[in-house]
């Protein structure tokens, strides 16, 4: 069934599928980068794919290859019933330009699922509207995932935090207003 | 000061009011589970949320990364711990995917019938400690003495009251205990009895209907464009339970049906549930008076199965593979597998990657509520402040799960 899906692929973006295989009745298909989300779009709203769950996002990281890390999106499709995931390789072995399209403006289930997986494996969606850390404290040193972060490290005392009760993220005092700050002066005013 | 004029604007005579920010949790008395929620609020009307988890994350993955792959068993309990006994058979299943073996019948009916049983748990929780938050306490206390009757059974059968540990790869650390069936025959009416009579306290009581009814409502397109699986996306309508779409175990076996919701708020989730584990008890039944009497359990393959201790004292053969699997771990073939099961509260999904040895490279779990909760800033942004009870709780949020 699926089957049919990367070959649809195949033939939708040619070369930058990167290569296809199928284990443990899994079908995998490796796409460049660039097109991560150009292919989540594809396989959303083509009628033949319809892959309108969102399943999960999350990394792998290879310290021994190049490129290192693997991004790796699970999808399916309610009507059809068959499930398709997706690889991408990005990031060199200092792991920098760990850079990848957010698919947030696909499907809004991957908001917390790439957050995670920054916190964890350090990668930058763009483009993604909230890169907070999310089950990790903003202090925390490194990305814990990474295998070549030992198990056994420690992190430093995390300084008291000034002002933390008065600015919380997402959003700060000078923001979230939808209808203007007024004075308590309001005798003075009308008077 | 002069009176009031009549031909004063409306909005003059307003308050002045300016947004309030407003922290609930990480511990809050409403809420079970560590999470906080960061409000703005504009009166009593949500105008922005935050929803910050994280608060139980202990490096779930970290350490599965570490140990062998039986090893893991004792950490999966942990993700859902009101449901130990779906997430040890989830992970066992997603192992045994890789090694390409099918545990003997017997195994897979024992496995359906403790798996179902914490589900029923897994929903009496949740529903239990919904209707409690919202202060009816009574049905909380139904639903734990229900709960009760199971954790008695599972107390029998694995030796364990919550964590159970109870899930090998290739089969189950014990066989059935004599008296397994007859346990459950006679403690399943028993649950039943209490779900009713929980339930006759709630469906017809007006404050509980006001603050469930209609509040939290979601639709089925963004419920599938969250990744919500389980009882929460069934009660937008969608009729997607894995059991009957993707059948594992002997799931295609039984006849049951999936309840769908209609609206997506909080009142069909809750209905869901309680339908669920009428649901549940009707396959446990039926797995009974299937499930042979006789037979093995465990997978006759001494790579992946421990020897019986009588072999590992006697012969030199037993201790060998005992050694063999205790000290490398059960060698899976490298690759990767995502392997997934319906827990409790959904899709429980396990990406495996294996690179040959008896250590998992990577172990990755897709908690069903983890999508769940992302959810809830949606559904809470424009209700009051009371409405965050009731829809957080009718999402099932466990901590384990959710912050790994």
């Amino acid at each position: 069934m699926s089957k049919k899906v990367l070959e649809l692929l195949k033939a939708q973006f040619g070369d930058k599928i990167l290569e296809t295989s199928s284990q443990f009745g899994d079908d995998t298909a490796v796409v460049e980068p660039s097109i991560w989300r150009d292919v989540a779009l594809f396989l959303r709203d083509d009628p033949r794919c319809q892959m309108n769950m969102f399943t999960d996002i999350t990394a792998v990281d290879y310290p021994d290859r190049e490129p290192r890390f693997e991004v790796v999106c699970h999808l399916r499709s309610l009507e059809k019933n068959h499930r398709i995931r997706l690889k991408a390789r990005i990031g060199d072995a200092e792991a920098e330009g760990l850079e990848i399209p957010s698919l947030v403006p696909v499907y809004k289930g991957a908001n917390w699922f790439e957050r995670e997986c920054h916190d964890m494996f350090g990668v930058a969606f763009q483009g993604h509207p909230d890169m907070r850390r999310i089950l990790l404290y903003e202090e925390f040193k490194g990305h814990p995932l990474r295998k070549d972060y030992p198990a056994q490290q420690t992190q430093p005392l995390v300084e008291y935090r000034e002002g933390a009760t008065d600015k919380l993220a997402p959003f700060g005092a000078d923001e979230g207003a939808p209808f203007g700050r007024q004075t308590h002066d309001f005798w003075s005013e009308t008077n | 000061m002069e009176p009031l004029d009549e031909e004063l604007e409306e909005s003059a005579l307003e308050l002045p009011s300016e947004p309030m920010q407003l922290n609930m949790g990480p511990s809050h008395p409403a809420m079970h589970g560590t999470v906080r929620i960061v409000l703005e609020l504009s009166g009593e009307t949500i105008t922005k949320a935050d929803v910050q988890i994280g608060y139980l994350h202990r490096g779930f993955e970290k350490m599965c990364e570490r140990g062998t792959w039986t090893q893991c068993f004792p950490y999966v309990d942990r993700l859902n711990y009101v449901s130990p006994m779906l997430n040890n058979v989830g992970f066992a299943l997603a192992v045994e995917k890789m090694l390409g073996v099918t545990v003997p019948e017997r195994c897979q009916y024992y496995r359906v019938i403790l798996g179902e049983l914490a589900r029923i748990c897994d929903h009496l929780v949740c529903n239990g400690a919904m209707s409690m938050e919202l202060g009816a306490f009574t049905p909380f206390l139904y639903c734990a003495r229900a709960r009760e009757v199971i954790w008695d059974i599972f107390e029998e059968e694995t030796g364990a009251r919550v964590t159970h540990s109870f899930g090998r790869v290739g089969g189950m650390a014990q066989p059935p205990t004599a008296a397994f069936k007859d346990m459950i025959r006679s403690g399943l009416p028993r649950v039943l009895g209490l779900v009713t009579e929980c339930e006759k306290l709630l469906l017809k009581n007006r404050i509980f209907l006001d603050r469930v009814e209609g509040v939290g409502v979601i639709s089925k397109a963004d419920a599938l464009a969250l990744g919500w699986t389980g009882p929460t996306l069934r009660s937008t309508g969608a009729a997607y339970d894995i059991r009957r779409a993707h059948p594992y175990l002997v799931y295609d076996r039984f006849d049951f049906d999936v309840p769908v919701g209609t609206t997506g708020d909080n009142w069909d989730r809750f209905m869901c549930r309680q339908e669920e584990i009428r649901q549940s008890a009707r396959i446990i039944e039926q797995a009974l008076d299937q499930m042979p009497d006789s037979g093995p359990i465990n997978i006759d393959d001494p790579r992946i199965v421990l020897p019986p201790k009588q072999d590992v004292y006697t012969t030199i053969e037993g201790t060998i593979q005992h050694f063999k699997i205790v000290m490398e771990g059960i060698k899976v073939p490298a690759g990767e597998c995502y392997s997934y099961t319906e827990a409790g509260n959904g899709e429980l999904g396990f990406y495996l990657v294996s690179d040959g040895s008896g250590t998992p490279y990577r172990v990755r779990i897709r908690p069903p509520c983890f999508a769940a909760v992302s959810g809830l800033k949606q559904l809470i942004e424009g209700a009051m402040i009371p409405d965050v009870v009731p829809t957080f709780g009718s999402m099932n949020m466990i901590g384990g799960e959710c912050d790994h």
